[in-house]
């Protein structure tokens, strides 16, 4: 007998005679105190987000690259980790091609075992999508892609993030079934709900464990 | 940081003993009356709508009895979906099989150095010796856990693994261990350890993980944290390999709504964690990173056990967010390493038992005042203090009794405790016996000795009044019609 037969075997004799618990998922509980009107999503948003040291910007489609410019030179950032075949990441190399001044641009265009290393130790920022937010509990939803991989929300320091205004949601219920995540899911998705935390010291908050040490999150208000 | 140099302490003594032992150190009780008076005012802080946090609590307790009430059919599933998207699923009934299996994969992938985030379940496997002893380096990656794997520890809470220290006894630590320069800012001391770690997990051949929650609609591992350490273990090295107990499974990932709010909130008091983590299978052949394999572990140890009793199985409900050790007044007068197993407090004193037996951990369903508070903040309403009460209950029974219902019970069985009980029943139920016995009882109360065993270490002796509450009853009664 394998260990599965016997685990299996052992559980099932012990569910012998009885009835499986009735599904009565009371969705209401986890969505109605968790709607807001939707003029006050970017606010509750906001309010989450920067209590725990997000750096948040309104901006606009036509503005983007060059706030984000200006914040990268603000905190004399080198470069600039990107996803070259993203739209975003076109509009990004556009906006430099046109401002020869500004930090360089890194392609994240091969396997990571090929330049890991640099990943690691000269990559200080980087700049990611996002497939919305939740306001009720102030987090971005991100689904990496191969476009756009795991590891760049993850290793560089500084992480951007662009959010569409009309993308914050209400609440994680309403993400999973507006957009049918369990028929479905990617390699990896996650909930991002701010820069890398950790209060294991004697319950002292500090910012900046293992990921990101910021997050600043760019909302394009007009999209 | 050599692999052979990393064992860690053996608690010796038994739990009575190590109970006195901290209750003298008041660099100890302090600590953790500090962190546990936070933990404690930020959950009821998080959960500030009473109404709203029952209602959550009794959706969280029905999504996870839904659970149990299928297990055996949601491993399934969740095997089935797990394989299909690439996760190859392994079955362990022990912990011995559990490190045979993590073993084989790293001896197949020539590993040497393994890079744990925070797994409760590779505590009980006791992994990090396991692979010690095999020449593997298995670091703890959690700050927390980093912290006292360096000082030789185990961790003294399911969540804050370190709670038992403060900053000067960790700044301490880093300067002898790490070569660092001494300093109490915790922010330094965090930036200190995200050095070391950084290297440790670029350099890493194997990542491994716990789970928090098991989809088995979509075959996903969902994993919870604040730092990124669990996103990097789970990302950065070439394998990742999860391991967690079979109860963690779960039906629906809409499920994972209510279980991960009342997690977090119950746990420290956030709305939700930085990180939620879902993974769904390894790296695909057109992805540029992420691990090239992925493993879950399934481990039963003991969990079969208190699953075949429908009272007992409450205790899989646990989602370990730790409340019931923040709320626990044993728990924080005598720390974690008191328990000397891996699930400290209340929770622990459930859980323990199906793991190492009853006779192992005697003392464990005793060391409570029953005070309820455990069961009040459970997020999914274990009600441990019955379930405290039922061990206690086992522990007694006489060894021969029929249909055993957990390993090591019976293990406080006294034939004198047993045959006092039966008197003190026969004396109770006799109208005779009784009145026979308070009448010498008040008569020949001079004669209770001074000294009664453990009673007197701590209170006056127990002295029966002169007359009894039935006399003095019926001489009031009496009274009353004469009057």
């Amino acid at each position: 007998m394998s260990a599965k037969q016997n685990i299996l075997g052992k559980l099932r004799h012990s569910l012998t005679g009885t009835t499986p618990v009735p599904d009565n998922f009371d969705e209401a509980l986890v969505t109605q105190i968790y709607t807001y009107p939707p003029e006050q999503r970017i606010a509750q948003l906001r309010k989450l987000m920067e209590a725990v040291h997000t750096e948040i910007h309104l901006t606009r489609g036509a503005e983007w690259p060059a706030l984000l410019a200006q914040l990268l030179q603000k905190r004399e950032l080198p470069s600039l980790l990107i996803a070259p075949t993203t739209e975003h990441g076109r509009r990004i190399t556009e906006h430099w091609s046109n401002h020869p001044q500004l930090p360089q641009l890194k392609a994240y265009d091969r396997p990571v075992e090929e330049w890991k290393a640099e990943l690691f130790n000269d990559t200080p920022a980087s700049l990611t999508t996002t497939l919305g937010a939740i306001a009720a509990t102030g987090s971005l939803i991100l689904w990496p892609t191969r476009e756009e991989p795991r590891l760049m929300s993850l290793v560089p320091p500084v992480h951007f993030a662009l959010l569409k205004a009309s993308e914050i949601y209400d609440n994680f219920y309403q993400v999973q079934q507006q957009f049918a995540w369990a028929q479905g899911m990617p390699t990896n998705a996650l909930l991002v709900s701010g820069p890398s935390k950790t209060a294991d010291i004697e319950q002292v908050l500090a910012y900046g464990a293992h990921g990101p040490k910021d997050l600043v999150v760019l909302i394009l208000e007009d999209q | 940081m050599n692999a052979a140099l990393i064992p860690t302490v053996e608690v010796s003594e038994d739990f009575r003993t190590r109970a006195h032992q901290a209750l003298g150190d008041a660099q100890l009780r302090n600590n953790f009356r500090n962190a546990m008076d936070s933990l404690m005012s930020k959950r009821a802080a998080s959960f500030s709508d009473a109404h709203e946090r029952e209602h959550l609590r009794a959706l969280g307790n029905a999504v996870r009895a839904r659970a149990l009430s299928k297990l055996p059919d949601l491993l399934e599933q969740l095997e089935a979906n797990l394989t299909r998207n690439g996760v190859t699923v392994h079955w362990a009934e022990t912990v011995e099989e559990a490190n045979a299996i993590v073993l084989s994969i790293i001896r197949r992938r020539e590993a040497t150095q393994v890079i744990k985030g925070k797994s409760m379940v590779s505590e009980e496997m006791e992994m990090n010796h396991v692979l010690a002893a095999q020449g593997i380096e298995c670091l703890e990656s959690d700050m927390g856990e980093f912290i006292v794997q360096l000082d030789h520890e185990k961790p003294s809470h399911i969540i804050m693994p370190a709670i038992h220290k403060n900053a000067s006894q960790v700044a301490s630590l880093f300067h002898e261990k790490l070569g660092v320069e001494y300093t109490k800012d915790v922010d330094q001391l965090i930036q200190i350890g995200r050095r070391v770690l950084r290297e440790k997990f670029f350099e890493a051949d194997i990542g491994v993980s716990g789970v928090n929650f098991a989809v088995a609609e979509t075959g996903t591992l969902l994993l919870v944290e604040n730092e990124g350490n669990g996103r990097m273990s789970t990302t950065v090295p070439p394998v990742h390999i999860a391991v967690t107990g079979i109860e963690k499974v779960v039906e629906n990932l809409r499920d994972v709504v209510p279980l991960l709010s009342l997690l977090t909130r119950s746990a420290l008091g956030q709305p939700i964690t930085t990180y939620v983590n879902m993974i769904s299978g390894p790296r695909k052949a057109d992805e540029l990173d992420g691990p090239e394999e992925v493993h879950l572990v399934l481990l039963d140890n003991g969990r079969s056990q208190a699953f075949a009793d429908s009272e007992l199985r409450q205790t899989l409900n646990c989602i370990r967010c730790g409340a019931c050790m923040n709320h626990c007044p044993v728990y924080t007068r005598i720390g974690g390493h008191t328990y000397g197993e891996v699930y400290p407090g209340p929770i622990g004193k459930i859980i323990t038992p199906h793991m190492v037996g009853l006779a192992k951990v005697p003392d464990h369903p005793s060391a409570s005042s029953l005070c309820g508070a455990c069961g009040e903040v459970c997020p999914v309403k274990i009600p441990i203090p019955a379930l405290l009460r039922r061990l206690r209950e086992e522990n007694v029974k006489a060894p021969d009794s029929p249909h055993p219902v957990m390993r090591g019970q019976g293990s406080k069985y006294s034939r004198q405790e047993r045959f006092i009980w039966n008197a003190w029943a026969k004396l109770h139920s006799s109208p005779t016996l009784y009145r026979l016995f308070t009448f010498a009882a008040t008569r020949l109360r001079a004669l209770v000795p001074n000294n009664v065993g453990p009673w007197t270490q701590n209170h006056s002796a127990p002295k029966p009044a002169a007359r009894s509450l039935h006399d003095l009853a019926r001489e009031h009664l009496a009274k009353q019609g004469a009057r």
